[in-house]
């Protein structure tokens, strides 16, 4: 049994040989609750929801040393539930997957880790909050190290939770599949990061996603890109591209305040620009984006070409710089890039 | 010395029995050599064979010596040990033993070696310088001789001869005819000799030609 | 061409003895190989199987005298790489099997069985290589005897304590934990001199069953020699000739081999479980009962066969090539060409001998079987020469003709039975080596056994708590010696309390004064085979602490160290579970009190060593048994190609008055002073082959040295055996001879051959 074994069934089904969509994500919902437009319900919705297949705490954050060197730091838990209950001991079906990993210029490293649920070696509860996997933590602090890495990080948030799509329901495709869906986008984190044995103080911003859902894509979506940018003006810009059949792109302007505006399907223009060899794959690691409703007309970099997390499900994620209209800085992720030749 | 009345003695064949000898008469006495010739196929090895109790007659009496032959196995091969001696156109020696132990062979056989007689037998063979060599170290020649002498070692009454020069050169065939006759004739043996040569057969005491199963003079 | 052919051939349908001599040759010299090859080739498929299937077993265990859940998971959240393993004994399906829970997620990549992990972590699965009688059981590729399921179904069957931990990145181990290395020996490398072994068997009986071939071929070549003759005459070139052989022979040796590779597959059927049983009893290797059939092992069946068959045949295809068209047979022209042959064999066998001699002098098992090889086959080929000179001897010392003629006669005869009776011999000397060996290994194995079985009752708990209550329960009734052991990197640690009945049980082969005040002092005993692999000598240092013994282990693969209880307690916090007793109360009792106690008597344990022990030399018996009956057909085929031959040898004799009968008589006679004479030779070489298994394959191999043992019955027995075997393969030719038409003889003086 290996790595990549387990993983396929964390992503809630084994990988289908087409039309499936990127890592299962769009196999049926059999026996899994399915989500529903409505208020959440907090603090209970920042614990687990063992009822839906997967669910997901993203904190990205981006660093600067004193010396101005940039760095990134992707702290993430996931939830993958064999069946839709929770039990204790040996017997729960909940399996948890952490990933981490720091970004500079010129390095990225990334670690996993692996655990069952009801034992209490990973998971994650609502009051006070905390994420768990292992010795990674994710609280008002953000720990977490690997081969070559490590850090540690507090948080603490500056503004509102954010509801994304319509009030938290974020739809991810013309025929309706959807997750439930709301960021912490105004987080101000200060920590030391470590990287080949080497302590750095850092500062910075950084942004948790939480989402959940049992059938979050459709069957013909194959990846997505994924943007979230914090402005040097305090506004925020979640976008994402679900590539499939027709792409489907949503996104959310969220006001310095933190009032979030939904925008209608489309009206973010996703341009690549420059395309980079990662991994063996043509990756676009700069972009244009516009949301002409907002005057935004932005190009975007990857702070490290190479952020490719070499994990169990291979993906990019990694820092990024915005300069022209809204020069500013946050993160992407891109998934489903297929090897060259293929 | 020997006497064969009414001998008859016939083989299975594919197309049949075949009688080759068909009432087969002849008496020989002691001392006298007689030549027995016919045509190849006649039964002049097959009458000799019986001479010597190598086999059986399928009817007629056969006496040796003046006692009838042996009906069976061991009696007659008793006989060969001491009161016939053979000599065959080829294969008379044994090959695991040297010329000397050749020699005493049938006579230690038959429990009479009389050294003396034997070293007197090698001295007339000639056969001194040859006593250490193994037959097949032998030419044909010598072979005949070691084969005369281990015949004559053991004082038979009678010996058989079955074409005895017949694997040699005209002159060693003379030599060890010369050597056998004057041996014989020295120690009043009987003779019984088969050849197919006129020559040979003229030197003996008397002749007799084997034709369709019957001898005939 | 076809004509040509179809002649060859038609020898074969007027003599059908010989050709079903030259098939069952082949076929059983290809059938004991391949037979061999096929368990050899089972069980190393299985090791490899143990290997990639539970290599979990090859990561570092931390171990503590209890390990909760809580604690495993305080563990990982302090950021320990450690994985839980729950094991033990569980009856499934009724099979009793050694339980294995694992937690695949903390596994490192690789380490686990395959599988449809969904259904491993949730479908409660049990995966084992046998099929059990239990809804949850999956076939997989696993030892026999071993069941690999998630840990959550060994806690629910085992309990919930966590076993051991697997330590999966290189670390110290965590405060309050011991750390257990694991093996680094691992099982095909533990195994290799049984295989050797084995191997070894499967090479001598096919060379033995070679010489039946050869026979054969010699004998049927010999007798077409007119035909060869004929067919060169009418104008068929030699090459041509040769191939139209060579085609013959390789329908032979196809068709042999075929049926040779299907009785290997038999013998190997047979003996398997035989051998899987040695391997489990012996080395814990779990290898599998039933056979796969390989394409590889049957392909390689039938190419022995053909390079048995061609090995064979050389010589007499060689002679064919030079044979000149027209000349006359000199059938006794090759006796003086042999003799010189022969003295240049014997130099070659001397030298061998000297070889093997030198060789002793180098350490190591394969030098140690290069001893074996080199005695066995420099024996082999000085005996014509000994055999010789031994004719030789009886002559001189023989009164009578015929005694002189006999013993000639028989020396005669060696050059053409040379081989047969080198066959007779290498099967001899093999059975006497070995059977001394066995037999010395059993008379020293069951009374050591009985020593190391002293005490009445052996217990094993399944938990500390069921000891203690075990304990409580038997009160002053019984003397309790906990026992504990564990493994260290390879080595087996044991724990021992210092009491009579071990000191009795544990006598030692060479100690310092007072050893058992020094092992409680803190110093150690290590078994024959850790003393003689590392050359350690009382007084000498090892990890655990100085040496102040050295004791027998015989039948124990590892290296195994004593430390004091209290010692072991202090080192590897284990707990304590296993106990010997010294009572009256009955097991039975016991067992009604303790349902889940594993209780043994002595007589129990004593009977399943002793199994073990046979078994392992049941396949060794059944080999030496069909190398003997091979040896048996090699001088049949032998004699029978000679009986033809010898015709002109013997009807002079004949014809000089020694009837058939007698001349039969002594043919008999001497088939069975030729084996006797193999049988004389055949003890020596046999005793110095047992040394050398003895003194040096089974140090090498096992690391005990044991003492030799005589057993001049055993030598008896098999001295009948091959006496009563020579026999019957002389009794066909002889009747044959004894009835033979005085026409057939008289051919002799009357044609030209």
């Amino acid at each position: 049994m290996n790595v990549k074994a387990i993983a396929l069934i964390l992503m809630a089904a084994a990988v289908p040989a087409s039309g499936q969509g990127f890592a299962g994500l769009g196999s049926d919902a059999e026996g899994f609750e399915i989500p529903r437009p409505g208020p959440f319900d907090f603090p209970a919705d920042h614990g687990p929801h063992p009822a839906f297949r997967i669910e997901w705490w993203y904190v990205t954050a981006n660093l600067t040393a004193a010396d101005g060197t940039e760095y990134g730091a992707q702290w993430t838990l996931f939830r993958s539930a064999l069946a839709p209950h929770e039990a204790e001991g040996w017997a729960s079906p909940q399996i948890w997957l952490g990933h981490a990993a720091l970004t500079s210029a010129t390095r990225h490293l990334a670690a996993e880790k692996l655990a069952r649920g009801g034992i209490g070696q990973a998971g994650a509860t609502a009051d006070p909050f905390e994420a768990w996997i292992d010795d990674w933590d994710l609280s008002d602090r953000m720990v977490a190290r690997g081969e070559g890495f490590a850090y540690d990080l507090a948080l603490s948030a500056t503004g509102p939770i954010v509801a994304q799509g319509d009030g938290g329901y974020s739809v991810k495709s013309a025929a309706g599949q959807a997750s439930r869906y709301y960021s912490q986008p105004f987080y101000a984190a200060s920590g030391v990061v470590e990287l080949d044995g080497r302590r750095i103080p850092v500062t910075g911003t950084a942004w948790m996603d939480r989402e959940w859902s049992s059938q979050p894509l459709a069957g013909d979506q194959t990846g997505w890109d994924w943007f979230s940018l914090s402005f040097d003006d305090g506004a925020r810009l979640m976008g994402f591209r679900l590539r499939g059949a027709g792409d489907f792109v949503s996104a959310t302007w969220i006001a310095a305040d933190g009032r979030p505006e939904p925008q209608p399907p489309g009206a973010l223009r996703l341009t690549p620009l420059r395309r980079a060899t990662v991994a063996g794959r043509e990756m676009p690691v700069e972009w244009r984006l516009e949301l002409p409703a907002k005057g935004l007309d932005i190009t975007t970099r990857a702070l490290n070409d190479h952020a490719w997390n070499a994990l169990s499900v291979p993906y990019w994620e990694g820092p990024i710089r915005a300069e022209g209209s809204h020069p500013g800085h946050g993160y992407l992720e891109m998934t489903g890039y297929g090897e060259a030749g293929r | 010395m020997l006497s064969l009345t009414d001998v008859c003695k016939g083989y299975a064949t594919s197309e049949g029995r075949v009688a080759v000898l068909d009432g087969v008469s002849l008496s020989l006495a002691a001392g006298e050599t007689l030549a027995l010739t016919g045509e190849s196929g006649s039964g002049k090895s097959t009458l000799l064979h019986l001479c010597a109790g190598l086999d059986a007659p399928d009817s007629g009496r056969i006496e040796v010596a003046g006692r009838p032959m042996g009906r069976s196995d061991a009696e007659r091969a008793a006989l060969r040990r001491g009161t016939v001696g053979l000599v065959f156109q080829q294969f008379n020696l044994i090959p695991s033993l040297d010329v000397a132990a050749n020699l005493a062979f049938q006579a230690r056989l038959a429990g009479r070696l009389d050294p003396r007689w034997l070293a007197d037998l090698v001295a007339a063979l000639d056969l001194d310088p040859l006593m250490a060599r193994y037959p097949e170290e032998l030419s044909g020649g010598q072979q005949q001789r070691v084969a005369i002498g281990r015949t004559l070692a053991v004082r038979p009454a009678l010996v058989l001869a079955d074409e005895p020069t017949g694997n040699l050169d005209e002159a060693s065939g003379d030599r060890v005819m010369a050597l056998m006759l004057r041996l014989v004739a020295e120690t009043g043996t009987a003779l019984l000799m088969v050849t197919h040569s006129p020559r040979l057969a003229a030197a003996l005491d008397r002749r007799v030609h084997l034709r369709g199963g019957r001898l005939t003079c | 061409m076809l004509t040509g052919l179809s002649a060859l051939l038609s020898h074969w349908a007027r003599h059908r003895v010989q050709a079903a001599l030259l098939l069952i040759g082949l076929a059983l010299a290809t059938a004991l190989w391949t037979g061999v090859q096929a368990i050899n080739a089972e069980a190393r498929a299985s090791y490899d199987r143990a290997a990639s299937a539970l290599s979990q077993d090859r990561l570092p265990r931390l171990v503590a005298g209890r390990i909760t859940l809580a604690d495993y998971v305080a563990l990982r959240r302090a950021g320990w790489p450690v994985s839980p393993v729950i094991e033990g004994e569980a009856t499934i399906g009724g099979h009793p099997l050694r339980l294995i829970g694992i937690e695949p997620l903390t596994l490192p990549p690789g380490a686990a069985a395959a599988g449809d992990p969904g259904d491993f972590l949730t479908g409660g699965v049990i995966l084992s290589a046998e099929p059990l009688d239990d809804p949850r059981a999956r076939r997989a590729d696993l030892p026999l005897g071993t069941a690999l399921t998630d840990i959550g179904v060994a806690a629910g069957l085992l309990g919930p304590d966590i076993s051991y931990l697997l330590l999966t990145e290189d670390r110290a181990p965590p405060p309050g934990y011991a750390l257990i290395h694991p093996s680094t020996t691992d099982l095909s490398q533990l195994t290799e001199s049984f295989h050797l072994n084995l191997a070894a068997f499967g090479y001598l009986a096919f060379g033995v069953g070679l010489f039946i071939v050869h026979s054969a071929i010699g004998l049927a070549f010999e007798q077409r020699r007119a035909m060869f003759r004929t067919l060169r005459a009418l104008g068929l070139s030699a090459r041509a000739l040769t191939g139209l052989l060579l085609a013959e022979l390789l329908v032979f040796a196809l068709v042999a081999g075929a049926a040779g590779v299907a009785l290997g597959w038999l013998i190997a059927a047979a003996l398997l479980p035989d051998v899987a049983a040695t391997l489990r009893g012996l080395y814990g290797a779990g290898v599998g009962s039933e056979l796969t059939l390989r394409p590889v092992w049957w392909l390689s069946g039938l190419g022995i066969a053909v390079l048995g068959m061609l090995a064979s045949a050389g010589q007499s295809l060689w002679r064919l090539w030079r044979l000149p068209p027209l000349t006359p047979a000199q059938p006794r022209a090759w006796a003086r060409e042999s003799a010189r042959a022969m003295r240049g064999q014997a130099l070659a066998g001397a030298l061998l001998l000297g070889g093997a001699a030198g060789l002793l002098a180098v350490p190591g098992l394969w030098p140690g079987f290069g001893v074996l090889a080199g005695l066995l086959l420099g024996g082999a080929a000085l005996l014509p020469m000994l055999m010789a000179w031994l004719t030789r001897v009886g002559q001189r010392l023989s009164r009578g003709p015929v005694a002189q003629w006999f013993w000639a006669d028989t020396r005669q005869q060696l050059p053409g039975l040379s081989l047969a009776l080198m066959a007779l011999l290498l099967a001899l000397a093999a059975n006497i080596g070995v059977g001394t060996m066995v037999g010395s290994f059993r008379s020293t194995f069951t009374a050591w056994i009985d020593q190391r079985l002293a005490a009445d009752l052996y217990v094993e708990a399944a938990d500390e708590a069921d000891a203690a209550r075990l304990l409580d329960w038997l009160g002053p009734g019984a003397t309790a010696l906990p026992m504990i052991r564990t493994t260290d990197g390879g080595t087996e640690v044991v724990g021992m309390v210092d009491h009579p009945l071990f000191r009795r049980a544990w006598p030692l082969l060479r100690a310092l004064p007072d050893p058992w005040a020094r092992l409680d002092a803190g110093d150690v005993f290590v078994n024959e085979q850790m003393a003689l692999r590392r050359g350690l000598s009382p007084g000498d240092r090892v990890e655990q602490g100085v040496v102040a013994g050295i004791y027998a282990d015989y039948g124990n693969p590892m290296p195994q160290v004593i430390l004091s209880f209290d010692r072991h307690r202090a080192l590897y916090p284990l707990p304590v579970l296993r106990y010997a007793l010294i009572t009256d109360i009955p097991a039975a009792a016991i067992r009604a009190a303790f349902p889940r106690l594993v209780v043994e008597d002595r007589a129990a344990i004593r009977r399943a060593s002793v199994a073990v022990f046979e078994r392992t030399f049941a396949v060794t018996a059944a080999l030496n048994v069909l190398t003997l009956g091979v040896a048996a057909l090699a001088m049949f085929a032998s004699l029978l190609t000679l009986s033809a031959l010898r015709l002109p040898q013997i009807a002079p004799v004949w014809a000089m008055g020694l009837g058939r009968g007698r001349l039969a008589q002594l043919e008999f006679l001497r088939t069975l002073a030729l084996a006797a004479l193999v049988c004389g030779l055949a003890l020596p070489l046999g005793l110095a082959l047992a040394w050398v298994l003895l003194a040096v394959v089974n140090v090498e191999a096992f690391g005990w040295r044991l003492p030799m043992l005589l057993f001049p019955g055993d030598w008896l027995r098999l001295g009948m055996l091959s006496l009563l075997a020579a026999g019957l393969a002389a009794a066909l030719p002889v009747r044959r001879l004894a009835r033979m038409a005085p026409g057939a003889l008289l051919k002799v003086f009357a044609h030209e051959r």
